[in-house]
């Protein structure tokens, strides 16, 4: 419901209506300003712990959960490799800039951040080059090896990638006379870049790129018979989705001052695709709120855990449990359960009543 | 439709679809055996036979959904059998699908307007179209065209089936078609909605041909010049619409077989 409600709305948007094509901006939600206002005065609320450890991690998560939630939602692409690419220009800027090790590299952030995220675009479009061609399960399959791959090759490798000890003492960059490591700046930019590319994904959603990618989804047989051509087009999507995880794979280090391989593991993939789903696949603000309730539990839950007399590492179970009732309950997330929500408590309104209209 | 910019006299004398000995086989079931067909620019035929006939699997190799086995396939002159279907497409090749082939999770709108994209330039643009964009214009057109301007911003799955056949044929339409390729699109069409739907394919301009795949005779026989009876994967008569209609064996196979 969701997925319809945000495409019917863009779509009249789309439309070369008079009023309805004034700024795409001002049709913003209200509930966005609502959460956006919230967001910036954060830092006045919350404390240090809460500010870095659960709202900036969600947007570092977030941003590379949205790079699955364009693949998956709007491509129908469901990649497992997307914290790959995410851990892989992590890597990139930490080998290529400054760090602990001996007869590093040390370029400055500005020319390693570039290069960290053309890489990425690059190994984005191998990784959509060898998908492609599969579909459904075996999208997953292949996005998955590639994740084990690369996570084994990273532990074992020591020439590059420093193996199983990762690359470590990563300085965070200090530009504009900021250090962009302390809380306050740091926050900033984590809600930043996630809000850019939020606002990216929503825009691109609704370009011809964008589009063309839903009608893939839909119907790849007939995209090709319009004169689209399917698989360079849903590598592009790769390319685009890699550009956007490797954003917030290098805040990541930013904000840890090092990577090791557990940032690319297996599981971290598949968290992952938990929180994309969990927030709904459907919608780009899903993987934040995915993000943020993955971050809450695997913070708090510990502690109650252990309050109750359980082992605090069953985290991993109240997650799983909480997996298995969004995919009973509302396999569009909780966007979903929200949207019905809201339509229950609005029978009247227009959306229900053109769904109505529809069948007649 | 009438941005069509195709003078006749820039094709010069090649036939729109040439098709030389076009064989397509299943494993050992031979679809189509040897079948060779000239359509001409601006022609309208139509292609009947029963079922199983192999008229879909014609159409399949022509747009490129699967190449022949063997044979040669020539689009205005060019030899297209082994482009993928967008090249084609690209060059004014159109067609539809027996079963509606939409974007159900997209508005009528934008269905057509992905169909007026696919055949022009900027297909991966990331900016998203103005108000009066000449393709959005083009895509409402075309809207008009098949009478679905009150629903334009429906989603495609709330449509009714007549409703979603008409958006079929419009996607076809899209750009500067050359030479359509309609499969049934009759199917399942109420009387009224046949009348409406001989109307658009009668006021095409003259220089888009096409070839329809039609059960109903009312309408096959009444927007063609030409006719090409199949069976069992060959052709094996050709004619105009009287002709055919008069053919005995084509009584015989065909019309007394209960589609009539």
């Amino acid at each position: 419901m969701a997925l319809a409600e945000n495409r019917a709305r863009g779509a009249s948007r789309a439309a070369s209506q008079p009023n309805s094509q004034a700024s795409w901006l001002q049709n913003i939600n209200p509930a966005v300003v609502l959460v956006g206002v919230v967001v910036l005065i954060m830092p006045l609320i919350a404390s240090s712990f809460v500010l870095t450890q659960i709202f900036g991690w969600s947007y570092m998560l977030g941003t590379i959960a949205l790079s699955l939630m364009f693949l998956a939602g709007y491509g129908g692409m469901v990649s497992l490799a997307q914290m790959t690419i995410a851990g892989f220009a992590g890597y990139i800027v930490a080998i290529l800039g400054v760090n602990g090790m001996p007869g590093g590299i040390g370029w400055p952030w500005w020319l390693a951040v570039p290069a960290a995220l053309i890489l990425a675009m690059i190994v984005g479009a191998v990784i959509g080059a060898l998908a492609v061609r599969t579909a459904g399960i075996y999208t997953i399959m292949i996005t998955l090896a590639i994740a084990a791959a690369f996570f084994y090759f990273a532990n074992q490798n020591y020439a590059i990638f420093n193996g199983h000890t990762g690359i470590n003492s990563v300085p965070t960059p200090v530009f504009l006379g900021v250090d962009w490591r302390a809380d306050l700046p740091s926050y900033y930019l984590e809600l930043g870049v996630a809000f850019l590319c939020w606002l990216a994904v929503s825009y691109v959603a609704r370009a011809p790129f964008g589009l063309a990618l839903q009608g893939i989804r839909d119907n790849p047989r007939r995209m090709a018979a319009l004169g689209f051509n399917v698989t360079a087009h849903r590598v592009a999507a790769y390319v685009f989705a890699a550009l956007i995880a490797a954003l917030g794979g290098i805040l990541l280090v930013w904000s840890y001052g090092e990577i090791a391989p557990g940032t690319v593991s297996v599981s971290a993939a598949i968290d992952i695709l938990v929180i994309a789903v969990v927030g709904g696949i459907g919608s780009p603000i899903g993987a934040f709120i995915g993000a943020l309730l993955y971050a809450v539990l695997k913070t708090f839950a510990l502690d109650v855990l252990v309050a109750f007399g359980l082992d605090g590492n069953r985290f991993r179970l109240l997650i799983g449990l909480g997996f298995l009732a969004i995919v009973f309950f509302s396999p569009d997330g909780i966007i979903g359960l929200w949207a019905r929500w809201r339509n229950r408590a609005r029978p009247g309104s227009p959306r229900a009543q053109s769904t109505g209209g529809g069948h007649g | 439709m009438d941005s069509v910019a195709q003078p006749l006299s820039t094709i010069g004398s090649a036939n729109a679809l040439e098709l030389r000995g076009v064989t397509r086989l299943f494993g050992a079931l031979a679809a189509l055996t040897d079948i060779s067909l000239t359509v001409g620019p601006g022609e309208r035929r139509a292609v009947l036979g029963s079922n199983g006939a192999g008229k879909t699997t014609l159409f399949n190799c022509i747009t490129g959904d699967f190449p022949p086995s063997s044979g040669t396939i020539r689009f205005f002159g060019e030899d297209v059998t082994f482009f993928p279907p967008y090249e084609r497409i690209r060059r004014g090749l159109r067609r539809t699908y027996q079963i509606s082939a939409l974007f159900p999770g997209l508005t009528v709108l934008d269905n057509v307007y992905l169909a007026v994209r696919g055949v022009s330039r900027g297909r991966y643009s990331f900016i998203r179209p103005r108000r009066n964009d000449t393709l959005v214009n083009a895509a409402e057109s075309l809207i008009q065209a098949v009478h679905l301007t009150p629903i334009k911003d429906r989603l495609v799955a709330e449509l009714a089936y007549g409703q979603q056949r008409q958006l079929e044929i419009a996607l076809a339409l899209a750009g500067a078609p050359r030479l359509v390729l309609f499969d049934e699109p009759a199917a399942g069409l109420s009387p009224t909605e046949r009348a409406e739907l001989v109307d658009i394919l009668s006021s095409l301009p003259a220089h888009i041909g096409y070839i329809i795949i039609e059960h109903d005779m009312d309408v096959a026989l009444r927007v063609v010049e030409r006719v090409t009876m199949m069976h069992n994967g060959r052709i094996f008569k050709e004619g105009s619409p009287q002709e055919i209609e008069a053919d005995p064996e084509v009584q015989e196979l065909y019309l007394g077989g209960g589609h009539g």
